[in-house]
Parts: structure tokens; sequence; C-alpha cells
């Protein structure tokens, strides 16, 4: 660290007022990225896929349950569809998942679902 | 003259090899009946596999039948095709002796499950969406009749699940979103005759129809309880079974739908799945009532009898789905448990019960399970398998 900041001739203390501008909101994005490990985002999409899947369609068109195409989901509010993931809707079918899901993988299933399953 | 004479040997030679390579060519096509073969569902891949339970074996598979997520199938009478519902609305009909896919249309845009007419020259697809039921002809695969599910004052179309063929020529299905259950007489099959029954209760999740083809048996998803049509005395409408059956408690999630289909009955007792509790219903079919409640691993998904409906085998919804449970019926108790792999999806008996098959989908297997000593057989591979249905469907009211 002292290198760089020693070439780009800055004194330590706005080196690190620089690090922190750089680092901690470069790490809250970074921090959701890696809580979520690459077996556990095939765990969760094999969750979607075939447990979601058994009332939205395999490909997320529809049955019981109403389709999960990115077209159908991509104008919905995230906070709303993070909330019907984790704790269902009531009187309805849809179960929660809280049990199975926390907040931040409910976040990552919302935005693959917006992304669409297939233009992963 | 004498020229015949002398031509006798070289005819008979040519006799003698026509005939030779006409029994050559006989044996290559071996002859062989279908009523020991069967279909499993690759579910992801679009293909079935044709197997055979005797030597439990895949013979051949067949590709190209399209989305196969939720399928299932029904057989024709004389055991020789199968007629294979997928969710994107695909309706396949494949010949078991040749292995190969005769025809595929694509009927509607959702589809659920179908069912083959009493006298089986029609093949009925329920669908989600456009909801309704159509009807095709089983040879040709041609549209004979459409019946768009609509209710209420708007004409909304409701999905149509729990769709079985009746004595009489009939079908018989129930609207999910209406609560409604339909009688469908096919006599004139391109001008069905309908029958409805109004407020049956909420969302009737799936259907069956007793083996006997006199009860229709609704199961509900929104409130506790089944309902029941009687097909010989349709004047008393239909009925509650087991109302309040979860006795005001609170429901537990359900994360994937029971069946009803395939259903369990032994002597006077039938044993179907509880929804929102971990139960197998017992109900007594002289009055109807409940007989006893049996507690099981997780949320049933189906609860299917042995043909000598001796055993009844239990598998799971997510996420207690890598385990079977069988319950000895005249008992009522539990007396295996067992964890073939993760996600047992389906399960079907040999046509008298000697063995059982058992798709484990996340390990790309299926198991052959004796049923006398719940050992394991033989596996086979297969993709993601979930549906298994043998060819002894063919001649069963509902199946």
């Amino acid at each position: 660290m002292h290198k760089y900041l020693n070439k780009l001739k800055l004194k330590p203390e706005y080196g690190l007022i620089l690090a922190f501008i750089i680092f901690v909101p470069g790490l809250s994005v970074f921090a959701q990225e890696q809580a979520i490990s690459d077996s556990r985002q095939k765990e969760l999409k094999h969750l979607l896929v075939q447990d979601c899947g058994s009332c939205h369609g395999l490909t997320m068109e529809g049955g019981l349950g109403p389709p999960l195409l990115a077209v159908d989901m991509v104008e919905k509010p995230k906070e709303w569809l993070r909330q019907v993931i984790l704790d269902g809707i009531p009187d309805t079918a849809m179960p929660p998942w809280r049990p199975f899901v926390n907040e931040a993988e409910a976040d990552w299933l919302v935005n693959l679902l917006q992304k669409g399953l297939s233009n992963e | 003259m004498n020229n015949v004479i002398s031509r006798w040997p070289r005819i008979f030679a040519a006799l003698l090899l026509v005939a030779v390579t006409g029994c050559a060519m006989a044996s290559k096509q071996v002859l062989r009946g279908t009523g020991d073969l069967g279909v499993i569902i690759e579910r992801a891949v679009g293909k079935v596999l044709i197997v055979e339970t005797t030597t439990q074996t895949r013979i051949t598979e067949v590709e190209g039948l399209g989305n196969l997520a939720h399928a299932s199938l029904v057989y024709s009478r004389d055991e020789r095709y199968a007629y294979v519902f997928g969710r994107e609305g695909g309706l396949s009909k494949v010949d078991m002796l040749k292995g190969t896919l005769v025809k595929r249309i694509v009927q509607s845009g959702n589809s659920i499950g179908g069912a083959i007419s009493q006298d089986g020259r029609l093949v009925a697809v329920s669908n989600y969406k456009p909801g309704g039921v159509k009807v095709f002809s089983s040879d040709t695969l041609e549209l004979v009749a459409d019946i768009p599910a609509a209710y209420g004052n708007d004409g909304e179309l409701s999905k149509v699940i729990g769709l079985v063929d009746a004595p009489g020529q009939r079908f018989i299905f129930t609207l999910w979103d209406a609560g409604e259950i339909w009688i469908a007489d096919m006599h004139n099959p391109s001008k069905p005759e309908i029958t409805k029954f109004k407020d049956i209760g909420k969302f009737p999740y799936d259907a069956l129809i007793t083996p006997d083809g006199r009860y229709y048996i609704a199961g509900l998803f929104g409130e506790d309880g089944l309902v029941k049509l009687d097909l010989w005395n349709l004047e008393a409408g239909v009925e509650r079974i087991m109302p309040g059956y979860g006795r005001g408690e609170k429901k537990m999630p359900v994360y994937k739908m029971p069946h009803l289909e395939g259903w369990a009955a032994a002597g006077d007792m039938m044993l179907v799945p509880a929804i929102g509790r971990h139960e197998v219903l017992i109900i007594n079919q002289r009055n109807w009532k409940e007989a006893g409640r049996i507690a099981v691993h997780g949320q049933p998904v189906f609860v299917m009898a042995r043909p000598d409906g001796r055993q009844v085998w239990v598998n799971f919804a997510f996420p207690h789905n890598d385990t079977i449970q069988v319950i000895d019926v005249p008992t009522q108790r539990i007396v295996k448990t067992l964890k073939p792999g993760k996600a047992v999806l389906h399960m079907e008996f040999t046509p008298r019960g000697e063995d059982v098959w058992l798709s484990v989908r996340d390990e790309d297997r299926v198991d052959v399970y004796d049923t006398a000593t719940f050992t394991r057989k033989t596996s086979m591979p297969a993709d993601k398998p979930s549906g298994i249905f043998f060819t002894s469907r063919a001649h069963k009211i509902g199946l």
C-alpha cells in the first residue's frame, strides 16, 4: 500500500481515506457476491428450477403457479419479490422459503429471475 | 415332362433358399407383447425411456417430446401406444413396440395431464392455459372437441386439474380457480354434454376416481377436506368428506402439491395425503368418515397402494423428498422407512406388485425394490427421471 501511495506522492492519511472511498462501497457489493459461493449458487439454481419449478414450470413458464419469466418479473419491485420468496403469500399455494433461503440468497434469486434463467 | 423332372433339383434348391431367407427375416422381427413394458419420463431433456419389467432393463429411448416437466401419460387399450402430456401443451403419441414418436402436436400453452376415454377412441388433455379441456382422436390426434373452462360472469378461464375417464364414455375434471367439477359426456364426441357442479370448495388441487368408476373425489387446498361425487347418484350432488381434518391448527407450508391419482384403497379403507400436515388420512369408504390418520415423515405427495392393497408406499415433498415410507394397511403402521436418494419423485408397482420402481431425480437413477424384502434389486441410469408408467394402467379406470 505504502509503495503505491509513495508513487502517487500522497500522505498515508489521505491514502487511508482513499482506501475507504475505493474499497468500502466496493466491499459491500463484493461481499454480497462473495457471500454466496459458487456451489451455493448452483444449489440455489437447482432449487429454483426443480422445486420452484414444480409449480412455476421447469423453465419458469408457469403451471399451477404464475409464470416467472424475465418479462413477468422485471417490472416488479425487488423488495416485494424478496418478501414473497421468503415469506410466501398467505391464502395461496405460495409457501415461505425462509427456512431454506436467506435474504441475500433471495436477492440473488430475484436478480436471476429478473435477468431471466435463459439469459444467463 | 422330362424337362421338368430334370429341373427338380434346381427348383427345390430355389424353394429352399426362399424358405430359409424367409425364416431368417422372420427371426429378425421378434414378436412380443407390451404387457410388461413401461415408460420413464426424463423430465429435463424431453425424452422418454421404454423399459421392460420382466428383465428390468431399458429397451430404448424416444426423443423429441419437448418440455416434460410434470409429464404424465395414458395408454391405448391395446397397450401399443403411450399418449404423453407435456407441460408446454405438447401431446405426443409414442409407439411402444417400434420405440418411435408417431406424432406430436402442441395443443395449448400450458397443460397438466390427460385421460383416455372408456372406448379408447378419445384422448383428453387438461390445460392451465388457456384453461379448459381439449379432446383428440386417439388415432390421428386431430382435435375433436374444445371445452373452455369458463366460469363466473365475465367468462374467465379456470385452470383444469384432476381429469379422469369415467364409465359411460365420460370425462370428469375439476376447475382449480372456479371450485367446480364438470362432467363431459362424450357420446357425441364433437358436441360434449356438460354437467356442472358449482361451489365445491376452495382450490381443488387434484382428484381421483375409485377403481370401480363410481366415486370422483377432489382434494381441496384452500380448505381442510375433500369432496365426493357419487356417479351412480348425481342428484345427490357433491358431498364433503372429512371437513376440518386440520382441527383448526395452522397448516405447515406445502412445497409440492400432493397427487391423488394412484390413490390407495385396501378393502373399505382409502388412504389419501393430508394438506399442510405430515399425515396420511384414512377414510372408511362405507360411511366416508375418518378411520384414522398416520403420522409420516413429511408432506405426502403420492400415497400409492401395492396392487394387492396390503402395503401403501408414500413419498414426500421437498425438503423431505429423499425418503419413502411404507405403511402396513391392516395395522395402520409404518413398517419401513427407506432413503433411496435425493428427490424421489414417483413410484410405480409392477402389475402384480412384487416390485416397485422409484425415480430418484437428483441421483439420475431409477431403482427397483423388492416390496417383500425392501431390498434394492437393481438400478438403471436415467437423466433426471420423474414419472414412471407401466402399461398395466391401460385397463384401469381413471389411469
